[in-house]
């Protein structure tokens, strides 16, 4: 792009990114002025920011068609308009989840939110990626903010443990898809991916395998898919709940975005590769996340291996290598960040100081004690197991039918019975809260009002959209063209 | 003469140490940390050697950005390490069993 078409107003497809970077500066610096007098101002703060900048984004938005900025470094298409409407709004739902928390554990501290915007920032940066350097530099800056984050809790333990875990196979993942760039580049000489999605078109060539070995490695990784998913469980047990429900909402988004322009988009070349490496990636995510998870006692825990699952799923869409393959991917992508807020959110809410809440048996007779927070639960367990009409049969329904399309019927058998095995462990939780009593009195729910009107839309959206599936899937279908 | 062929080998020897030390490990976390840098400084010599040999500048600004990136990385890396040093007294590997993974 020459130095005179670069004016102000062609930054305007980039607004969303440089409207919340400079946003992060302004949080800082209210934390170091006024939110150390006032906790819990900069959480407001943090709030108005996302919503302005959700509005920001609709207002710059050109969703019309594909514009290429900074030369060809970033792209505004409008599938990153929706990816990124789907972080301020995750982020959001997350943050305001996640206060009650923070305050009743005297942790409610400004930096946490700084860590989560800049956590967005980066999960913008990645989706709107459009070259080897700028999908490098989301993919760190969302792991560096996302690693402190999980150690925000100084007086826990577990949770510097955690990140120390997540820290040292995070930057593993980050070092093997840089040394997957390196070959890409010395193969095309080129960092941008459009025109690397031009040079590569011999599927055989030994070195293109060789990226693309690397590459795959590196997005399972960060994915949490088997065989790669060791750090994933223990992340989410270690982490406080509330770091737990920002980790397993939004990146996935930002991790959808990745493979979807790093593999889906620049390496379409070579997809007869990475769709049959993709394929006993998500086969085993599976088997090992849904049989693994039956036999979890924590309920953190057997999110995760709840979470390994429907990566695995979300990996499927993928593996059929088309691109309604790549937007059922997509719709499954937004259903389970939808029904994971959700259920994280019920974890938050039924928490106490010195009451985490994290064992399945916290949640016997929970009926009783608060009938609303069941009824919420009780609902997106049946969204997660898919279990018509709510939301996640749609969305698996979806991605069986494009593995239909493109004949891999073996899949698909493999497919439906790991979602009936899945079944168990969330009706297990559906019959633990309704048809057991609980052991001993357990603390009282959280009762402000506020966030349990949020988990209520978030359980009723789960059940509209699921009545309702035809907008979303015609969104995500229109959107990936 | 040192061709590309030589500086590809080595970059693959630094990254298979780097991955060997991160798994073959038992004993300190700050030698985790340094494997992580081992595994970014064998990326950079790839991108340096491809971009010598392209003869496109690319490949070595992409270097800068790593070098960046791997300064950040590691203030994180020992900062979670002082966190977790302060809990348990101890940088072993072998003491980080408290989560069964």
């Amino acid at each position: 792009m020459s130095e005179s078409m670069m004016t102000l107003h062609s930054l305007g497809p980039a607004v969303p990114e440089i409207y919340l970077a400079g946003a992060i500066c302004l949080v800082l610096l209210f934390e170091a002025f006024v939110g150390v007098k006032r906790p819990g101002a900069t959480g407001t703060l943090a709030l108005l920011v996302l919503a302005v900048g959700a509005g920001l984004t609709v207002a710059f938005a050109d969703v019309t068609h594909r514009v290429v900025l900074f030369d060809g470094a970033y792209v505004a298409d409008p599938l990153a308009f929706v990816l990124k409407l789907a972080g301020f709004l995750s982020v959001a739902v997350a943050l305001l989840y996640s206060r009650a928390y923070l305050r009743n554990r005297e942790i409610l501290k400004g930096e946490y939110y700084v860590l989560a915007l800049t956590a967005l920032l980066g999960i913008f940066v990645l989706i709107s990626a459009n070259s080897l350097l700028t999908v490098y530099l989301g993919v760190e800056l969302l792991a560096l903010s996302v690693y402190s984050m999980v150690a925000f809790d100084r007086e826990s333990g577990v949770a510097a443990e955690a990140a120390m875990k997540y820290f040292v196979l995070g930057a593993l993942a980050s070092g093997i898809l840089l040394y997957g760039m390196s070959i890409v580049y010395g193969l095309t000489g080129t960092l941008n991916l459009d025109r690397i999605a031009a040079a590569v078109s011999a599927p055989d060539s030994l070195g293109v395998v060789l990226a693309v070995t690397f590459i795959v490695v590196a997005v399972a990784f960060k994915l949490g898919a088997v065989p790669f998913h060791m750090w994933l469980p223990d992340v989410y047990e270690g982490a406080p709940t509330s770091v737990t429900l920002f980790i397993g909402t939004a990146p996935k988004i930002a991790y959808f975005a990745l493979v979807l322009r790093l593999l889906a988009h620049g390496l379409a070349g070579a997809s007869v590769d990475w769709t049959r490496m993709l394929m006993p990636i998500a086969v085993l995510s599976l088997v090992v996340g849904n049989v693994v998870a039956i036999a979890q006692t924590n309920i953190k825990r057997m999110l995760a291996y709840s979470t390994i699952s429907h990566v695995g799923f979300i990996v499927l869409g993928f593996v059929a290598g088309t691109a309604s393959g790549y937007a059922a991917a997509l719709y499954y992508t937004l259903v389970y960040v939808l029904v994971s807020l959700g259920s994280f959110g019920v974890v938050l809410l039924a928490s106490r100081k010195g009451f985490e809440a994290d064992q399945l048996s916290d949640y016997k007779g929970l009926y009783r004690r608060d009938p609303l927070l069941a009824l919420a639960m009780a609902m997106l367990m049946f969204s997660f197991a898919g279990v018509p009409p709510f939301v996640g049969f749609w969305a698996k329904l979806r991605i069986i039918q494009v593995l239909w399309e493109s004949s891999h019927l073996w899949l698909v058998i493999i497919a439906v019975i790991m979602s009936v095995v899945g079944a168990f462990y969330y009706l297990r939780v559906v019959k633990l809260m309704y048809f057991d009593d609980a052991p001993q009195t357990l603390p009282p729910t959280e009762r402000s009002v506020g966030v349990r009107f949020a988990l209520g839309i978030n359980a009723a959206a789960v059940l509209v959209l699921g009545v309702l599936p035809a907008p979303l899937l015609d969104l995500c279908a229109r959107v990936i063209h | 003469m040192i061709t590309l062929g030589d500086i590809l080998t080595l970059s693959a020897i630094l990254f298979a140490l780097a991955v060997a030390g991160i798994f073959l490990n038992r004993k300190n976390v700050i030698l985790l940390l340094m494997c992580v840098e081992l595994l970014l400084l064998a990326a950079n010599f790839n991108f340096i050697a491809f971009s010598r040999m392209l003869g496109n500048l690319t490949g070595q600004v992409f270097v800068f950005f790593v070098l960046t990136v791997a300064a950040a990385e590691s203030a994180i890396g020992l900062a979670i390490l002082v966190v977790l040093f302060r809990e348990r007294r101890s940088i072993n590997v072998e003491d980080m069993n408290t989560l069964k993974g």
